[in-house]
């Protein structure tokens, strides 16, 4: 196979891996200082995707839209938090994953009164929907770059944000020890809703730069959140340098699966059976991945409980 | 007393089921150190939990600094002045030595010399060595000065110790000892739970023995060190 072609696709694994980070980023800490369970996670993502439409409706320029749909996720994010899953944090954890099971079908539901059950397009801008040239006769689109260095720039963010702020810091010690930090006079509910947030603002920016090459619709974000809790189990609930090795690992492995599991199987195998084999092998990669990793290392890559 | 910074008046409190204090009083006065003593079982943690905030109140009465302080959740009772030296230490694992210090310190009370990070390495220097260990990789000592120095960096006007010494090596006891007569001069009030009761006598003005839940005896350590029948009765193993 061509070498332009696996460029191409560990360029696109790579896009699809940051994605998952945005994503993944916000479960971990939720799951991992709070210990909470939000299947609800992956609903952000999608009505970061749906308000990035509504605001272009109104505004007509795709980056007025991406900078109104950020905070008006985190205001969604935060509003959640405060009405539904603060009052679960105490129950068990199959209370919250029915609750915050019954809040997808409440908000899937909701987009479709809302914005209708067909599925919705973003335009991409001038400046963004050219592409450029990789090496010889091959170009790539400028804005999965676009979305690749976005993606980057917030993982290298949020790893300053956690290792060299104070509620950095308190994040990290939460991830093993909530009651002394309360103990010590921080208002932990308070840490809880800035953690949750801002982990649901990530999501939201995941679902706005995805909006324009992705069709958006009802459920969108369900898919997602699946692929985020295999990437934060890799990783290491509550590990954020965990979810970003974890997202890049499902990213490409995914993306160069998919491409080339049948041409690599028809190595060995006869033409059929390759054909039929390949794909549904591509498909089950990330999750042997998991597999292995939970049978080599339990608590996932970097273990929070330990050390992040 | 009525005037005491902290002071206890028929505290219940205990597990799910099981009631393990049935009557908890005591007082401690501003720049006053007091023990908490009695055999294992006897609600000494239990207490300090209770006091913390981190255990629920069934009866009776907490105030700190003139404020009632009972169900108050335990961060505002920690804003209030009470730092907490738990038993176990329980230092962060997952934060540096530096980082223990540094994330949940304050002023709240506005203290006009207040702890710093420079004033707890001068205090602990061997804390300064070790400022870029993570609170996993250091021995329990170090452990315990980082405990002490985690609550003194929310400047309390009351500290709350569980467990000062236990499991620790002979010299590392002297020192934190040491440490705990110098916080005493500086003027800082301690209630404080040790099984050294030699130590005790020296370092506290007062104590508080406790025996199946209930306060049974309080004194001076004049009283107390005078007093072999009460000692024989409620602390002798």
């Amino acid at each position: 196979m061509p070498t332009s072609l696996v460029l191409v696709q560990l360029f696109n694994g790579l896009q699809f891996g940051v994605l998952l980070f945005l994503v993944a980023a916000g479960l971990t800490l939720v799951f991992g200082v709070m210990d909470f369970i939000n299947l609800a996670h992956g609903v952000q993502y999608m009505l970061g995707a749906y308000l990035a439409v509504a605001f272009y409706r109104l505004t007509g320029s795709f980056f007025a839209a991406a900078a109104l749909a950020l905070p008006a996720s985190l205001l969604f994010g935060l509003a959640l938090e405060v009405v539904v899953l603060r009052h679960l944090y105490v129950r068990d954890h199959l209370s919250q994953v029915l609750a915050t099971f019954g809040v997808i079908l409440f908000l899937n539901e909701g987009v479709k009164i809302v914005w209708g059950a067909a599925p919705l397009n973003l335009a991409l801008p001038e400046l963004l929907s050219g592409s450029v040239p990789l090496m010889e006769g091959l170009r790539y689109p400028v804005y999965r770059f676009v979305i690749i260095g976005v993606g980057l720039s917030v993982a290298g963010g949020l790893y300053l944000f956690v290792n060299h702020t104070r509620i950095g810091m308190l994040v990290r010690a939460g991830a093993s020890n909530t009651a002394m930090i309360s103990a010590l006079g921080v208002d932990i509910k308070r840490l809880f809703t800035i953690v949750f947030g801002f982990g649901a603002m990530l999501a939201g920016l995941a679902g706005v730069m995805v909006a324009p090459i992705l069709s958006v619709e009802p459920g969108m974000g369900d898919q997602v959140l699946i692929l985020a809790f295999v990437v934060i189990v890799i990783g290491g609930i509550g590990s954020i340098r965990g979810a970003f090795v974890a997202a890049l690992l499902v990213g490409v492995i995914d993306t160069l699966g998919r491409s080339f599991m049948t041409d690599a199987l028809r190595l060995v195998l006869p033409a059929s059976p390759a054909r039929m084999i390949g794909p549904a092998l591509a498909s089950m990669g990330i999750y042997l991945l998991m597999a292995a990793v939970l049978a080599l290392r339990p608590a996932g890559l970097f273990p929070a409980k330990g050390r992040a | 007393m009525s005037d005491a910074l902290l002071s206890v008046r028929g505290l219940e409190a205990g597990y799910g089921g099981s009631q393990v204090l049935f009557g908890v009083d005591l007082d401690v006065g501003c720049g006053e150190v007091v023990s908490l003593l009695g055999r294992n079982g006897m609600g000494k943690t239990t207490t300090v939990l209770s006091i913390m905030g981190l255990l629920p109140t069934r009866a009776g009465e907490i105030r700190f600094a003139g404020r009632a302080m009972t169900c108050q959740a335990p961060f505002r009772i920690a804003q209030a002045g009470i730092g907490l030296v738990p038993e176990g230490r329980q230092v962060f694992p997952t934060l540096t030595v530096e980082e223990n210090l540094i994330a949940t310190a304050s002023n709240r009370g506005g203290r006009a010399a207040p702890w710093t990070l420079e004033r707890v390495y001068g205090f602990f220097p061997r804390l300064a060595e070790r400022r870029r260990n993570y609170g996993d990789e250091i021995s329990g000592g170090e452990q315990q000065m980082l405990a002490i120095g985690r609550a003194l960096m929310t400047n309390p006007k009351l500290l709350l110790l569980d467990e000062a010494t236990e499991g620790l090596a002979p010299l590392t006891r002297q020192e934190i000892w040491d440490r705990l007569a110098a916080l005493k001069r500086d003027g800082l009030s301690i209630l404080i739970i040790d099984k050294t009761i030699e130590a005790l006598l020296v370092l506290a003005d007062r104590h508080v023995i406790l025996e199946k839940g209930r306060s049974v005896w309080s004194g001076s350590s004049r009283a107390l060190a005078d007093d072999p029948v009460t000692r024989d009765r409620y602390l002798s193993v």
